[in-house]
């Protein structure tokens, strides 16, 4: 059988996932599930339960064998499916091959200079992004991953080998406030941070700041004890918490302030870091 | 009233504008260009237009002085030593452009800047030179006060090209619009993320592809890079020349008289397009041979502009309307393949005719008028700029909106050029906005400008108006750019705010 992935959508031009002009690609399905996650509908893959086909104002859904069916032509992208859904899923997605997916982005070129998969979590899918990558780079098409790192990436260097980098996800440092935010483990994390680091595959390294949640202070200072003087070199994006389509308990949390950006701009330069974007 | 008393009595007009208006109320209670019925008929539906260029022209169009001879020699008649020095040379060029004329009753072209300032530059500082660059672009928007102005950078990096988009950036005027002729085989990436950087603050440098416009016309003399110039909205005209006149088809218009594609395509358009050139002739004949304008001007005298490096520019407009019209709802331009297909069609005829068509006094177009996708001025309702898309029929990908330009970009050699807004963010990542240009030039898009979505300083069909300029001319007040009346009725008439935000 052919390798296929469940692709959410693609961004023909995205501005913030990486340098330059990039299309994005965003998987569905994720290992972990953030307080904070702005695509909460990517997060887990659909169970057929049918809820969303009765809610479908355009009657874009149906169900066959137990799977809802989704007819892209019919639908308005009204978002009714995924506000319904109580799995974190959504119907609109389709089962691709690394094949189709090239197909597309390739004819976006010659205004891209590369791909960039996310999700959900792409490592979820790395037989998918190898033969993907392969495509692109065969054409010279550049090939990032974003990664929320809970997935070893020491076990896929046949996959490292045609990725570019990665942007690497530290969502927390200390394994309580990790595991609250995520449910996840950030043991594999922290190995992944080492391990790209050692190798220079770190595209960028993105901390989420939200008051009372993520402790970016203490994630800093791990990240720079773990890189040493490595730190230096690896670029840091801290990102402001935006409650846009985040459900649960922090669907209306504010954002943090600018001082409060700018004091962790001040602490990161502190520890070392040199190349440091906000956002 | 008359006409001239609405004008001296107007409330929302200054002076300096009531003196234009007067003097253009003036030439046309004149009627020295002969028509014939065939114009007559087409001119009475609103589907040739003449601009409003005036009924007896009495200067060109467009006059694209070689400010770099300007430079070099100084003027007799203005009494004007070749200058010295940085000083000098701003202030001889300040008195020049008090001196040239145009369709607007001031320049239209204020020089390719960059090349003109960096010799002068001498040992001056940075700090030195700022101020006085900054001076010199507020002259020019106070005194010339008209969006159609344009000045040129690029494609080489230079120190001189450089202080001028940081002090373009610092004085925030829309006046004069920047070009930077761009190729990424002579333009360095971090002098054209200079520029994006800088039209993400003031809606300038537009972008022209310079590999494919360098050779557009010969050179004026040995030694010149190349021979072009982008004036007035986007115009790309003979340096040391300019454009007689600009007359247009309006496409949208023509179909309205049009009862099938065929009788559009086989009588209509062959018919108006010959009644528009044969008008062209008539004009530039007046204009060559009566006005006495090339014969008595000092510019021609000093050879800072050469009769022979003139043409006229034969327009088109609305072709988004026109295909909506001839093949009814369901085909839009820009999405449609059986669209795009008919014009293409309509552009191959109309350019076929023109480039067929002998032309006076038009050596530098090889006998021919010039094409020219005229995007329209004040409050023209049903008529999209040249061959644009209308606002709100945008492909949803911003790639395929780029190789539909492309496409379509291909027929004109005196202006053609796209819009579009872009995300305030993207003054975080002007790599990708980079990216973007590299792959619309790759595949000959000629032109193409970007503002912020946010920005107080937009463009219009080209030109840029400031919106608080344009808000306060809507509120019956008088204000000092006359581009911004234009302004404020395109932008209504064409639903301007609500460009697709494309980055």
């Amino acid at each position: 059988m052919a390798c296929r992935a469940p692709v959410n959508r693609i961004i023909p031009f995205s501005l913030v996932d990486g340098p330059g002009a990039r299309c994005s690609v965003f998987l569905q399905g994720c290992n972990i599930a953030c307080t904070y996650c702005h695509n909460p509908e990517t997060q887990r893959l659909c169970v057929g339960c049918g809820v969303c086909v009765e809610s479908c104002p355009a009657g874009a859904l149906s169900r066959a064998d137990g799977s809802v069916i989704w007819d892209r032509t019919a639908c308005v992208a009204c978002d009714t499916c995924i506000e319904v859904c109580e799995h974190r899923a959504s119907p609109r997605i389709a089962w691709q091959t690394p094949e189709e997916i090239f197909g597309i982005v390739r004819g976006y070129a010659p205004f891209i200079r590369g791909i960039t998969v996310s999700g959900g979590e792409c490592m979820l899918y790395p037989g998918f992004l190898r033969e993907l990558f392969s495509l692109c780079k065969a054409v010279g098409l550049g090939t990032l991953i974003d990664s929320n790192g809970t997935i070893d990436f020491a076990a896929h260097e046949d996959l490292l080998a045609v990725s570019d980098g990665i942007m690497l996800d530290v969502k927390a440092w200390d394994p309580d406030v990790f595991s609250k935010l995520t449910g996840g483990d950030v043991a594999p994390v922290k190995r992944n941070l080492a391990f790209l680091a050692e190798r220079g595959r770190i595209e960028e390294l993105r901390v989420v700041v939200i008051d009372g949640w993520t402790d970016p202070e203490d994630t800093l200072a791990g990240m720079a004890g773990l890189l040493g003087e490595r730190t230096g070199a690896q670029r840091l994006r801290l990102t402001k918490f935006r409650r846009f389509g985040v459900r649960g308990p922090l669907a209306d949390a504010p954002s943090p302030t600018d001082e409060r950006m700018a004091a962790l701009v001040r602490l990161a330069e502190r520890l070392g870091f040199a190349d440091i974007v906000l956002s | 009233m008359s006409e001239f008393m609405d004008i001296i009595t107007a409330d929302n007009l200054t002076y300096k504008q009531k003196v234009l208006k007067l003097a253009q109320a003036a030439e046309n209670s004149e009627h020295p260009i002969p028509t014939t019925p065939a114009f007559d008929r087409f001119f009475s539906r609103d589907a040739i237009c003449d601009m409003h260029e005036g009924n007896a022209p009495y200067r060109a169009r467009y006059i694209c002085v070689d400010f770099q001879k300007f430079a070099r020699q100084g003027s007799d008649f203005l009494r004007l030593d070749a200058p010295e020095n940085l000083d000098d040379l701003l202030f001889n060029l300040e008195v020049l452009y008090e001196n040239i004329p145009s369709v607007t009753g001031r320049p239209v072209y204020c020089g390719q800047l960059d090349k003109i300032i960096d010799p002068f530059l001498g040992d001056l500082s940075d700090e030195e030179i700022l101020p006085r660059l900054k001076r010199f672009l507020n002259f020019i928007d106070r005194t010339v006060a008209s969006g159609y102005c344009h000045a040129n950078i690029g494609p080489e990096e230079t120190r001189a090209g450089r202080l001028l988009l940081e002090a373009d950036a610092e004085v925030q005027n829309a006046v004069p619009n920047f070009t930077i002729k761009y190729d990424p085989a002579i333009t360095s990436d971090d002098f054209a993320r200079l520029c994006l950087k800088t039209a993400m603050r003031c809606a300038n440098p537009a972008f022209a592809n310079h590999r494919l416009l360098k050779d557009t016309y010969p050179v004026p003399e040995a030694g010149y890079p190349d021979g072009y110039t982008i004036v007035s909205c986007y115009n790309v005209l003979p340096v040391r020349g300019g454009a007689y006149c600009l007359d247009r088809v309006k496409l949208s218009r023509l179909a309205d008289m049009a009862g099938s594609v065929d009788e559009f395509m086989d009588k209509l358009l062959p018919e108006a397009t010959a009644a528009l050139l044969e008008y062209m002739n008539a004009r530039v004949t007046f204009l060559v041979e009566k006005s006495s304008f090339f014969q008595s001007s000092f510019l021609v005298r000093e050879g800072l502009i050469e009769r022979e490096r003139f043409c006229g520019m034969f327009g088109v407009i609305g072709m988004h309307e026109c295909i909506e019209k001839l093949l009814g709802p369901g085909h839009t331009y820009g999405t449609d393949d059986e669209a795009n297909d008919l014009a293409d069609a309509i552009m191959g005829k109309v350019t076929a005719q023109v480039l067929d068509f002998p032309a006076v006094y038009s050596e530098i177009g090889g006998d021919h008028y010039l094409m020219h996708a005229q995007a329209g001025f004040g409050d023209q309702l049903e008529s999209t700029p040249g061959v644009r898309i209308r606002v709100g029929d945008e492909p949803e990908v911003f790639y395929d909106h780029l190789r539909h330009s492309a496409r379509m970009h291909r027929f004109f050699t005196a202006g053609v050029s796209d819009i579009f807004p872009v995300e305030p963010t993207a003054a975080g990542n002007l790599d990708a906005l980079l990216d973007v240009i590299k792959g619309a030039f790759a595949i000959d898009d000629k032109y193409l400008s970007f503002y912020p979505s946010d920005s107080d300083l937009v463009r219009i069909t080209g030109f840029l108006v400031k919106r608080s300029e344009m808000e306060k001319f809507a509120a019956g007040k008088a204000v000092l750019a006359d581009t911004s009346h234009d302004g404020e009725g395109n932008w209504r008439a064409n639903a301007l705010g609500d460009r697709k935000v494309r980055l």
